[in-house]
Parts: C-alpha cells; structure tokens; sequence
C-alpha cells in the first residue's frame, strides 16, 4: 500500500536516526546522503536493505547510486509501492 | 626487547561482571563479590543448556554508548570501547603525536556474537538482509580498530589471539612497542563477549564449565577441593601504557612499572596443560630474568587459576618448579574466584588487578576456598586480604591459553 511522502520520509528519518545518529529533524529531501549528512557506502547499504524490509519495496543496487538526496529516495520508495 | 626504557602504566579502564568501571570493579574485588549470575531465560528456554549461568557483565553498554555504536560494534568492540575511553580519561588524555600512539587489543574469540547472530539471519531471511558491517564487526581486530579510531592511534593497532593468554600477550606486545621505539603511548588490554549458546555449548561439551547450576555465586572456586570448572566470564581490561620519560614529563600519576614479559608454548596437548608445569615455569622465569629480578624479589602472584581441577595444580607445580622454596613467601591469589573467566580479557583484566594490588599494597582475598585441596602447595590468600610490605616490590601475573600459550607480566611497584 502505498504511503504518502511524509510517511516515508518520517519513515526513512527513523532508519537514518538509528543507522547512523544523524537527527532525523535533518533528513530532510533536499539533503544529500554524502555530502549533507556525511553517510558512507556501507551505512547507505544498510538504511536501503532496512528501508526495503520497512516499505516492502525492491531498491536494486544499480538503484543506489541514483539516489543522491533523501528526496531521490523518498520518490523511489513511493513509486516502487506504486 | 631491550631495557632501557622503561615502560609505566597511567590509566586503567574496565567493564566487568563486577561493575562498569575498573573502580567498581576493584570495590567489589575487595568486598568479595561474585559476577555470576543466571543466564537470560530465553536462552534457557530456546537451547537447554546444560549450564544456565554465567559471568555476564554488571553494566549494559546502552547506559554508556550511543545507540548508534551499539548499533555498529560489535560487544566485544563495545567492551573494549568502554574500558578504553575509562582508561584514557584516567590517565588524563594524554597529548601524544598520533604517529606516536599505539593501540593493543586482545580477544580469544571475536565477534562471535555477530557471526552467530547474522547467520541466522542468513538461514532466515537470506543473504540481502545480512547486516552490511557483519565482516568489521565479526573479525578479531574489531575492537583495536575502533579503538584506534576513537582515539586516532597511528603507530599501530594490533591484535593477539592466544585464547585465555591474549589480553595478557597484548600487553607484552604493547611494551614491545614501546621498547622498540614505535610509540611512546599505548592503549593496551583485552575483551571478550563470548556469553552465547554456542560457545556455551562449547565449553560445556568439553566439560570445562562449572554445572553448579544451583549455586553460581560459589561455583568459580579455584584451589578448592570442590572446584569442578570455571565460570565463564565476559567484558574487557584496558591500560594506558606510556614510556617513562614521556609519562614523568607530563607529570602524569604512575601507578607501577610494566616491567616485563616472559612468554613459552607447551607443545604437549591442544588444551590440556603440561601437568609438570615446565612451559609455565619457563615463561614466569623468563618475566622475572627480564626484569632483572631474582625468584626471591617476587612478593605476589595474580594467578591463572580457572578452578578447573587439573589447570590448578598444573600451574601451582609450575609456580613451585619456578620459585622452589621461595614459593612459600608469595601471596597467590585467584580473582577469578569473584570476576569469573573473561577468556581472553581474563590477562588483561588480571594485570590491572595485580597493577591495583601494588598500588594499594593490598591483595584481594580469594573467595569460595572453604577447603584448600592438599594438592595445592601455595600461599593462597584467602579469608581476608592481605596487606603488602612498603618499599620496592614486585609480582607477577600469570596467563594460559588454550594452545599452550603462557605468559607471565612483570609488574614493579613505584
């Protein structure tokens, strides 16, 4: 089912909060992963293999790379839920 | 190793069965606590094992670390982490150029609780969902990675794995360090988080446990007529070790002098120790030669002592087979007794003690000895702790591990 942007994105904080301990107030959509909030490749691996179990989507790795900033995310999540 | 620069230790961290810091724990060294404890009912529940008690650690990590490091570190890493940021601090963080600050980190086992527990997400939800830090936080370095990290140590951070010897060994490797002229100031200890089913399971198949389910509190008893096998322990030792020259500069508080190490292999059985004690022997000689010390100058022993039946009298024959009559003027004694057996942080925690027992001047009595086995021929301290003699002394603090290793710690007081 799929949820509104705000749902995932709150959704999507939480995962980055625990992953990482970065607030989830600055996980906003247009922070970059990197450069914004200073997440390595293997923590993003991490909030993608948690955020699929969370949303019960697919994001495959060729994906990953594509999704530059939390909003690139979000949108993925919410058009993969269809 | 060569003798010409002497090495102090100026910090201590740990976190223990006993209590979360070094300073707990020494409390309830002296008090005669136990850190056994049942096991949580889940795992009794799920696995029935044949022991259901253990020496787990007094303080969760989470009432110290951040979600996020429990989150990403393995226990044995948190422990290790813990013990250190204790240790730095008591030592006064120490400025040192990094490319002058080491790191030594003991474990006998690693990340097991990472391997184990990301196995069976494996078998359950398949390889996607593995955790992506599984490996970094599985391998045996993962503690003196991070510590090293944590406290941007770059002349090396390294790793002994000699099982119940390897804190002990970490600490030699560490004043090796120093000796050699590779860092002025090392982070220096061990940690193990090894309290799962599986190395439960482990231990107790080879009957190497206690099974005094019914009464932990009094199940580690080394030197006891009654002992039938330790208590298996976990948590971390950690000291800061620093060259003289360079802890009296800063005018940093010296609690003793790390004044050598003697190690040996026994080269007879994979677990069994050598009943003789002849590699035991040569290792507390070899520490006590080092330390241009004679057998006479060693006023105390911090023993290995599991109380498991045979590796008491083995050690106590190699104690014996070291210090012939002299023996009788050492006061021995068994922490274990109280802290159970940390594995491979078990040396380490062990040479803090001993650091403790000479700067207090003051033994801590062995617990649960109610009837000494006649096999034993040692000064055992017991029943109340035993006091010191001023002026300049020395002791010893033994480690073996399965493998054969032994290793024995010079410690000298100021």
């Amino acid at each position: 089912m799929a949820q509104d942007e705000q749902q995932v994105l709150s959704g999507l904080a939480e995962i980055v909060n625990e992953e990482t301990g970065v607030d989830a107030a600055d996980v906003q959509p247009d922070k970059s992963f990197t450069e914004d909030l200073d997440i390595d490749s293997l923590s993003m691996m991490t909030i993608v293999v948690n955020a699929e179990e969370k949303f019960g989507v697919t994001i495959p790795d060729d994906e990953v790379k594509n999704l530059t900033t939390v909003g690139d995310a979000v949108k993925y999540i919410q058009t993969a839920q269809g | 190793m060569t003798a010409d620069r002497r090495i102090v230790v100026t910090g201590l961290g740990a976190t223990t069965p006993l209590g979360g810091t070094m300073t707990q724990t020494w409390e309830a060294l002296l008090a005669g606590e136990s850190g056994a404890r049942a096991l949580p009912q889940e795992w009794l529940d799920r696995y029935d094992l044949p022991v259901t008690f253990a020496a787990t650690i007094k303080q969760h990590p989470s009432e110290v670390l951040k979600k996020v490091e429990i989150r990403r570190m393995d226990p044995s890493a948190q422990y290790a982490m813990i013990a250190s940021r204790e240790a730095w601090a008591d030592a006064g963080a120490p400025e040192v150029d990094p490319e002058r600050l080491g790191v030594a980190i003991g474990t006998g086992i690693g990340g097991v609780h990472t391997l184990l527990d990301q196995y069976d997400v494996l078998k359950e939800k398949g390889p996607r969902r593995i955790y992506p830090l599984t490996v970094p936080m599985l391998m045996p370095n993962t503690a003196s990675g991070n510590v090293s990290l944590e406290l941007g140590g770059r002349a090396g951070a390294h790793t002994t794995v000699s099982a119940c010897a390897s804190g002990a060994e970490a600490m030699g490797y560490a004043a090796a360090m120093i000796r050699d002229g590779r860092a002025d100031v090392v982070v220096a200890g061990g940690t193990e988080a090894a309290i799962h089913p599986l190395p439960m399971a482990g231990f107790a198949a080879m009957r190497a446990l206690s099974p005094r389910n019914d009464d932990p509190t009094h199940a580690s008893r080394p030197y006891d007529v009654d002992r039938d096998g330790f208590v298996i322990g976990e948590g971390a030792g950690v000291l800061v070790l620093e060259s003289y020259e360079h802890a009296t500069a800063r005018g940093a508080r010296i609690y003793a002098e790390l004044a050598s190490i003697g190690m040996s292999a026994d080269a007879f059985h994979i677990t069994a120790p050598e009943p003789e004690g002849a590699g035991a022997s040569r290792a507390m000689l070899e520490a006590v030669e080092r330390a241009d010390l004679s057998t006479r100058d060693i006023m105390h022993i911090n023993a290995h002592a599991t109380s498991t039946p045979v590796g008491d009298i083995a050690e106590s024959n190699a104690i014996r087979r070291a210090f012939g009559d002299a023996t009788d003027d050492i006061s021995i004694t068994a922490t274990k007794s109280m802290t159970g057996h940390l594995l491979g942080a078990a040396g380490a925690l062990e040479g803090l003690i001993t650091v403790l027992s000479l700067y207090h001047r003051i033994v801590p009595a062995t617990t649960n000895v109610d009837n000494l086995d006649p096999e034993i021929s040692l000064d055992v301290v017991r029943g109340e702790h035993r006091k010191l003699p001023d002026g300049d002394i020395a002791a010893l603090n033994n480690s073996f591990g399965f493998g054969g290793h032994n290793v024995a710690l010079t410690v000298k007081s100021i």
